[in-house]
């Protein structure tokens, strides 16, 4: 490579880098300036939640779409953020007093695993750190023995039920199935729907989906994002090459979990309760197809995916409810037979030329657009012509 | 006495549920290594295709009626089959080889079943016979063209749309016709009421033994049977042996492994149907029955190992047996009569409810794979994989 391609590629390097920042910019523009101004508040809730499933399907996107491994299980994680929460919002009491529903399976004593989340800086670090402990732990006990694949994913499956079980059934420790309501409760003195807190706990999650998204795109860009995605392309060569990929799987599956927890937070206070059946199978799974709509591997595709899909589920369950899960199930069949990219993926390898060409902005090309368009090969070739 | 008897019948009872239901699941995950989440979907429909045998045979009487149940065995099977081919054909064979993808289509082809017994009718039955006929009949028809390799994508994305949007067509123009558009279930239960010689049971050692529960492992015992003779005595079962072991070397000798997968996968699908059928004694059938039992028989699978029958079966009553003895809460008063510490008994009586066995058996099925990470009986061979 001499001197000339060398600073074309880096120019080329630049300008990407510009236009990234600057989308981002003004996307935070659009969501978290002028969308509150415009939007009925009732709806504005509503975009939090899609924008707070989108952090999970960011964590989702980061084991499956880089990792290969494929967990129906973020539903536990999601889970214990929001509880966590939940149980810091419930103990906003005089002092004394126990949650109401406490007194309807005649508890006394506040059990122990409630106390931590009297303070508020430790229910934040409890709502990171313990779906990344959950999580690593599980990771650790599978991948330990090289199970991968379909037998982890149906582990995963198997403990999101498990927890799903064990939650609806301690109704001593944190109310069973009836779960912890949010919306009545108080933070720091003010009622949490109040339309004010609703909507600094939607500003906070444009924030935290852009903090997390900076996140994955540092994690998925340098050597761990590359060891990532030779482990999910050929673990056992991976192996052979002298690393262990069991450290890097359960690194990057704690990661994944305690974004879910963070996702799990944010979508509780705008929900308004948290029961277990945020554990059930289905959403769990749900969470995988968002990823799959999207384009796994992309990390923008991760959140267009879920936005589009729960705009089409509120839209679709709105006016038909019927037709909802027929959609469901064809949208999981047309994404992995027919588009196995997602959106995103289909747009750069083929739609974005395709439309560039339909305008007339670009000459057919006979190859891949990538040979054309590179500098150090069209060099090449004109070296050649030289001769 | 009566307590052990009592225990190790309920778990063996439970046991055999779980393998009827997870036989089908570990042949054909033995051999395509498919993931099929559909499976509780085609029990589902083994049980509402014996709920439909029973209405047939309702009206013709008392001695007819007492044996629906037998009627309905090869019906359920082959209403499963039928919908399982349809499904390989469809959609798993194109994903062989990518099984994260081949369960995130079975999950929606599971959702898909599972709306479709909520709201079929017979409007919608007509509208898919339009569509089909419309769609492959076309298809059938254009194949013969000489340019058809060429002119195949062209031709399916024009005939696609017209086919459903005329069968779209068809259901709005009749969808004012009441006498076709009732529900055949709709999403209520459905309740099938087992032959008078079904119910009550045999009384032994002071400890009744329902009768349903007896023909349902003695239903086990005869599939099981049945399997292992196919597999090990039958030339396709011979053929799908081979196959399970060495795809490629079994296709080289001339075995057509495309009519293995789907003859197994029927096959699979056809014992899901039987375990419906059995499951439909025990309780009310739902659009959601079959959700209940998926877990569970893919954790049979999953501590069994690959390919082998005697792990499931081994697997399948080691999980009933311990679930029973755990859930029932006969482990913490066993463990009261031998007085052992009062921290132990403590412990178990914590997890003596159904759902919480389910907890502590999880548990201990992840601390087995500690130890046999591929399960019971794993496979054997030179590989670099595990």
């Amino acid at each position: 490579m001499n001197n000339e391609t060398g600073i074309a590629i880096k120019k080329k390097q630049q300008r990407n880098k510009l236009i990234e920042t600057g989308t981002i910019i003004a996307l935070v523009i659009i969501f978290a300036v002028i969308l509150p101004a415009v939007i009925p508040a009732f709806r504005l809730r509503l975009i939090g939640r899609f924008l707070s499933l989108a952090i999970v399907a960011l964590g989702i996107d980061l084991i499956w779409g880089y990792t290969g491994l494929l967990s129906l299980g973020h539903g536990i994680f999601f889970a214990l953020g929001g509880y966590a929460l939940a149980m810091h919002l419930n103990l906003q009491l005089p002092e004394g007093q126990l949650p109401e529903f406490f007194t309807l399976y005649g508890v006394e004593e506040l059990p122990w695993v409630w106390q931590p989340f009297y303070s508020f800086p430790l229910t934040i670090l409890a709502l990171i750190i313990i779906p990344g402990i959950v999580a690593g732990l599980i990771g650790y006990l599978v991948f330990r023995n090289r199970i991968k694949g379909v037998y982890f994913s149906i582990l995963t499956q198997a403990a999101l039920l498990v927890f799903f079980n064990f939650f609806n059934g301690q109704q001593e420790i944190i109310n069973g199935t009836n779960g912890l309501k949010t919306d009545t409760e108080r933070i720091f003195g003010v009622l949490v729907s109040s339309p004010g807190v609703q909507r600094a706990f939607y500003i906070v999650t444009v924030i935290s989906l852009i903090l997390i998204y900076l996140l994955c795109r540092w994690l998925t860009s340098g050597r761990f994002g590359r060891l990532l995605k030779a482990i999910r392309d050929d673990e056992t060569r991976v192996r052979f090459s002298g690393y262990d990929p069991t450290g890097y799987k359960v690194l990057v599956f704690a990661i994944s979990g305690a974004i879910a927890g963070i996702a799990g937070a944010l979508y509780t206070v705008q929900t308004g309760i948290i029961t277990p059946s945020i554990m059930q199978v289905a959403f769990s799974i749900e969470m995988v197809i968002w990823v799959a709509v999207g384009g796994r591997g992309t990390l923008i595709g991760a959140i267009i995916g879920t936005m589009l899909v729960r705009l089409a589920q509120t839209f679709l369950s709105e006016s038909f409810p019927e037709i909802w899960l027929f959609f469901q199930g064809a949208l999981f069949l047309i994404v992995v037979t027919v588009l196995p990219d997602g959106i995103v993926g289909w747009w750069t390898s083929y739609g974005w030329h395709k439309s560039r060409s339909l305008l007339g902005l670009q000459p057919k090309l006979a190859t891949y657009p990538s040979l054309v368009e590179d500098p150090e090969l069209q060099q090449e070739r004109e070296t050649i012509a030289k001769k | 006495m009566s307590t052990l008897i009592e225990g190790l019948f309920n778990g063996i009872s439970i046991g055999s549920v779980l393998l009827i239901a997870a036989l089908g699941l570990a042949i054909v995950f033995g051999l395509m290594g498919v993931i099929n989440l559909a499976h509780g979907e085609l029990m589902m429909l083994g049980a509402y295709a014996t709920f439909v045998v029973q209405n047939v045979f309702k009206p013709l009487g008392e001695p007819w009626f007492s044996f629906y149940i037998i009627a309905a065995i090869p019906v359920a099977f082959i209403v499963s089959a039928i919908f399982g081919l349809i499904l390989e054909r469809g959609a798993i064979r194109f994903l062989y080889g990518r099984p994260l993808e081949t369960l995130l289509a079975t999950w929606g082809v599971s959702l898909i079943l599972q709306q479709f017994v909520r709201s079929v009718n017979w409007l919608l039955i007509i509208c898919l016979g339009i569509f089909c006929l419309l769609f492959f009949g076309g298809m059938q028809l254009l194949k013969s063209r000489a340019d058809w390799e060429s002119m195949r994508t062209k031709i399916v994305s024009l005939l696609l749309p017209l086919a459903a949007g005329v069968a779209i067509a068809f259901y709005f123009l009749l969808s004012q016709n009441s006498a076709l558009t009732n529900a055949w279930f709709s999403a209520r239960n459905v309740d099938v009421t087992a032959p008078a010689w079904l119910r009550g049971g045999v009384e032994v050692l002071g400890f009744q033994m329902p009768y349903a529960r007896l023909f349902i492992i003695a239903l086990t015992i005869l599939c099981l049977m049945g399997v292992y003779w196919f597999l090990q005595r039958s030339a396709w079962g011979l053929r799908i042996r081979s196959v399970t072991q060495n795809r490629t070397m079994s296709s080289c000798l001339g075995i057509p492994t495309a009519k293995v997968d789907a003859l197994t996968f029927a096959l699979g699908s056809g014992l899901a149907g039987i375990a419906g059928c059995a499951v439909s004694l025990l309780g009310s059938v739902g659009p959601n029955t079959g959700q209940n039992y998926i877990i569970d028989t893919f954790m049979v699978v999953v501590v069994g190992g690959v390919g082998n029958l005697l792990g499931a079966v081994i697997a399948a009553l080691g999980i009933g047996i311990l679930n029973y003895l755990i859930g029932s809460g006969t482990l913490a008063l066993f463990l009261t009569t031998i007085s052992a510490p009062q921290s132990m008994i403590d412990f178990f009586l914590f997890f003596a409810t159904s759902s919480m066995a389910k907890v502590m058996v999880f548990a201990l099925i992840i601390i087995f794979l500690q130890i046999k990470p591929a399960g019971l009986f794993p496979q054997k061979g030179r590989t670099a994989e595990l």
